[in-house]
């Protein structure tokens, strides 16, 4: 039949007919206006109008089986013609997929930054996206090989911004923490840190002594090898040299490449804001100190590092140093400290590669194991956050036959255990009653008050299941050399 | 500013991966956006990162884009394929990456037939099939001409083709690019028809609408049409310049009628000539493409760039090329595609995708501007929503949003512009074409029209080429 009066636009008609042709019975449709393309169409299937057809018509054409499903059909026709399109108007939330969609979604000219966190073979292609799109990237993945590390930190100088990373899981920038930081008070100390626990350790020994942080700018494990050459640390120094609220800076870093120290040390040298290190090394083994230090030449009071003595029970002779710790800058600075007083420490992070523990991580000696090396972080979370092998090397520890003092690293703040106590608690009570041997228990917890899970609190219940408690990491080495009657 | 001022105030911050930062960065009242981060869809991470840290690109596709977006197209004049790229006897051009008669798809094979059928080359439709199969008709991709053709694309010398020029770029010797005439709807060429009907009316194009379009388009060689600003005003009329021309069809007619009549032809000619482009609403689809083809050449050969600068298909496959590889292709099996059928044929009806009328897309109209179009979305039984999405989707596979380009309701923004295959990659996004549907049979003509997107094939292996030329580099 032909209608007048009736336009509806092809692709509407085009639908129709195929949800009609669709309908049981229907063997044929067209649905069309009634120009001579379409009549010829209609007349190949064999169903031509009777009567002259003009384009302004509608031409619907129906074969069916019989004439009550042709009658359906014909209704079905004129509601779906009639029907109207349910629609809103707007889009389906499309997903952003990649850091340079999020950033480009973002309103023009807002200072932003990404945290790159997605598996470590990924992650350079999200980085690159925010060098492109002219922001500062914290890439918080490990398993970068450090050809592109080196390519990231080079595209990033030339495009004026900083790459913290790879393997960067701490900074603060104007307050706001970034991965594992503690809350510490805003002030005039800027940290540049290749080392995450290092730079977490300082900045809440600051806020102790009542000094606050600008910044603290992580540039990643390896920015001062060798290989990297110190490339985002020169330009972190470069920006807090700029940068109104930095009137001092410290720098944090595990044992670095010593050529790469010296460039670095005479670039510190250059700016106009004073540059403190405390570069780990077996002549400044001690962040501690390079605190208080830094407190001296601010002409500041160094004050009593908070801590909660334990029971006081002396070692056997002969024990051993198991250092069971998550933070690997923290374990670094253990083993420079204690190495002079008791010998070789072995580790799987060692000072020496003759000392490396390989997979063995229950070799007897003295032992230093950083739980939160990439090795020990593949298919699981951060000992910060799954404290699982730690708990297990403990009990280990316990079941031994060697006499030791276990001395641990807690570590508070943003992306921590949010009470890291509760799970060490039962393992440190059940350890001390299972070991045939005293088992003295020292614990570097390292925050502060304003953290989430507060130091007093986690100190209080630690000192309880009779651990020593000291905010100091190198105070409680020196405690456990104590304990273990070899006082450096 | 220090480090683009980062430390100048609290940051918003992007995230991708772990919610741990993102938990600490709200507990803290941080301004946090995470993006919904997934694994790439296809590449290995190798290549990946290697073609993401290649120093060069970012600079490179910069430069590709800003190419595509200063390149300008101006209609100067209408001429014979023989005269205009020296098609010589015993050679057909058509659509999509190097194709063989033994690869050729039925529609392709059609076309073929067909023109050499209207060139005289064939006495029959066997004749043509032998001469075809015995390699006496040389075949070359448009592409490899500054050509392009809708659907079969097939252009032979006596068919009069589009002239346009890019007034941008190209020196003294402007860049230049072809396209033949569009015929219509229903049994054409292009889809693959051949009967009386097509050759009559290609014989009528050849010897009065080429000729009147000629005298029509010189006489006005001192204002010529632009090209590129009708397809702007389409975007703003419902049309997405690839499978809705119709607000540019009448434009292109009202831009060209004046000259037309003036044409110094019998009154009968101008009358028909009039009457075949006002019955035609992909007449602007023939001006459309190669002003895209003009702009997406002028991005070609910049090293270092991960752009796509073809898309195009033969009926059997699919090929792209880069910016940054030259005029190497990289294919795989066209797709067939989804969408509403003429009278009663089927999907079982329809060829491969077929023609190089992707280069609307190439461009960032078409499929990327649906939103501009919804209409063409219920071609898959979308909804306006749908339109609006897939455009949306598309941004996060370019490089670039064209400010010519508006599109309406997404508040006139620019349409997204310049594929970049790292994109693709790292999204699994494909890009989204609208396409006519040509019949799988020789002879049909057209079956319907719908959507289509590339296979990914061609994609991984630009993307491996990108990768293995950043490492040469």
């Amino acid at each position: 039949m032909l209608r007048s009066g009736v336009y509806a636009d092809s692709v509407k008609l085009m639908q129709v007919s195929r949800d009609i042709g669709a309908r049981d019975g229907v063997t044929a449709v067209l649905v069309a206006m009634a120009t001579p393309l379409n009549l010829e169409l209609a007349t190949t299937m064999g169903l031509a109008p009777d009567g002259d057809a003009s384009p302004e018509q509608l031409l619907i054409a129906i074969r069916a089986d019989d004439a009550e499903v042709l009658a359906a059909a014909e209704a079905a026709v004129d509601a779906a013609l009639a029907a109207r399109e349910r629609s809103t108007g707007t889009a389906a939330a499309v997903p952003l997929r990649t850091i340079g969609a999020g950033l480009d979604d973002l309103p023009p000219d807002t200072a932003a930054l990404a945290i790159v966190s997605v598996p470590g073979s990924y992650a350079v292609a999200e980085a690159a996206d925010a060098i492109a799109a002219g922001r500062s990237v914290l890439v918080f993945s490990d398993g970068v090989p450090v050809e592109h590390e080196v390519a990231l930190k080079l595209a990033a100088r030339a495009a004026g911004v900083l790459v913290m990373g790879p393997d960067c899981g701490t900074a603060i920038v104007s307050g706001v923490a970034l991965g594992f930081a503690n809350v510490v008070r805003p002030g005039p100390v800027g940290l540049v840190a290749a080392s995450g626990t290092g730079a977490q350790q300082i900045s809440s020994l600051l806020d102790m002594a009542g000094v606050g942080v600008s910044h603290v700018l992580g540039v990643g494990g390896r920015d001062l090898s060798e290989a990297v050459g110190g490339l985002a640390t020169l330009d972190a120094l470069a920006a807090l040299d700029a940068d109104t609220a930095t009137e001092r800076v410290l720098l944090v870093s595990k044992p670095p490449a010593p050529s790469v120290a010296a460039a670095v040390s005479a670039a510190g040298d250059k700016l106009s804001v004073p540059v403190r290190s405390a570069v780990l090394s077996p002549e400044t083994p001690d962040l501690t100190a390079a605190v208080e230090a830094l407190l001296t030449d601010m002409g500041l009071d160094v004050p009593t590092w908070p801590s909660r003595p334990g029971p006081a029970e002396a070692a056997l002779p002969g024990a051993v140093l198991k250092g069971l710790y998550s933070g690997g800058t923290l374990a670094d600075e253990t083993m420079l400290l204690a190495a002079p007083a008791l010998g070789d420490i072995r580790s799987n992070t060692p000072l020496k590669p003759e000392l490396d523990l390989g997979t063995d991580l229950f070799a007897s000696g003295h032992v230093v194991i950083d739980f939160g090396d990439d090795a020990l972080t593949v298919g699981r979370a951060h000992p910060m956050i799954d404290p699982t092998l730690r708990l297990e090397a403990i009990a280990a520890v316990a079941a031994g036959e060697e006499p030791a003092v276990l001395l641990l690293d807690v570590v508070l703040g943003y992306g921590a255990d949010p009470d890291p106590a509760a799970a060490l608690e039962p393992a440190l009570t059940a350890a001390r009653e299972a070991a045939e041997f005293p088992l003295p228990v020292v614990i570097a917890l390292i925050g502060t008050e304003g953290d989430p899970q507060g130091w007093s609190r986690q100190a209080d219940a630690l000192s309880a299941a009779g651990a020593a408690v000291f905010a100091s990491n190198s105070a409680a080495t020196r405690y456990a050399l104590d304990l273990l009657g070899a006082s450096s | 500013m220090t480090l683009g001022g980062l430390l100048s105030g609290p940051p918003a911050v992007v995230a991708a991966g772990v919610d741990v930062f993102s938990d600490a960065l709200r507990a803290q009242g941080a301004e946090v956006h995470d993006v919904d981060w997934r694994p790439p869809g296809f590449g290995s991470a190798e290549d990946i990162a290697d073609v993401a840290l290649d120093p060069r690109r970012a600079s490179a596709n910069r430069a590709a884009v800003e190419r595509i977006l200063a390149a300008g197209s101006q209609l100067v004049d209408v001429r014979p394929a023989a005269e205009v790229i020296g098609l010589r006897d015993r050679m057909l051009l058509h659509s999509g990456p190097p194709l063989t008669w033994e690869t050729a798809s039925g529609p392709m094979r059609g076309a073929l037939i067909g023109a050499c059928l209207f060139e005289g080359w064939a006495t029959d439709v066997e004749d043509a099939e032998r001469i075809l199969a015995n390699g006496e008709i040389t075949l070359d991709p448009c592409h490899h001409h500054r050509t392009v053709g809708p659907m079969a694309g097939v252009t032979s010398p006596s068919m009069w083709m589009w002239c346009l020029k890019d007034p941008v770029h190209g020196g003294s010797d402007k860049n230049m690019a072809f396209c033949n005439l569009n015929e219509g709807l229903g049994k054409v060429l292009r889809m693959g028809a051949f009967n009386e009907e097509v050759l009559t009316r290609l014989a009528w194009m050849r010897d009065v609408l080429g000729p009147v379009l000629q005298s029509a388009v010189r006489s006005r060689s001192d204002d010529p049409i632009d090209v590129k600003a009708i397809l702007a005003q389409m975007l703003q009329m419902g049309d997405e310049g690839h499978n809705r021309n119709r607000a540019g069809s009448l434009m292109a007619l009202r831009e060209l009628s004046p000259s037309i009549v003036a044409v110094d032809a019998p009154s009968s000619d101008i009358a028909a000539v009039l009457k075949f482009i006002g019955g035609n609403e992909h007449f602007y689809l023939n001006l459309g493409m190669p002003t895209a083809k003009l702009a997406m050449d002028a991005a070609r050969d910049v090293p270092g760039s991960s752009m796509v600068t073809v898309m195009s298909r033969n009926g059997t496959e699919f090929g792209i090329q880069t910016a940054g590889t030259g005029d190497r292709w990289f294919t795989g099996p066209a797709n067939t595609p989804v969408g509403l059928f003429l009278g009663d044929y089927g999907p079982d009806d329809a060829n491969p995708d077929i023609g190089d009328s992707a280069i609307m897309e190439t461009y960032g109209v078409g499929g990327f501007s649906m939103a501009a179009a919804p209409a063409i979305v219920r071609f898959v039984g979308g909804t306006v929503p749908d339109a609006l999405a897939t455009t949306e989707r598309m941004y996060q596979l370019t490089l670039a949003e064209n400010p010519a380009m508006a599109i309406p309701i997404m508040g006139f923004r620019g349409s997204p512009t310049g594929i970049d295959v790292l994109k693709v990659a790292r999204t699994g996004w494909l890009p989204q074409i609208n396409t006519g549907m040509a019949g799988r049979i020789a002879g049909t003509g057209q079956v319907g029209a719908g959507l289509v997107q590339p296979p990914q094939e061609c994609f991984e292996k630009a993307l491996a080429a990108l990768a293995e030329e950043s490492r040469t580099a």
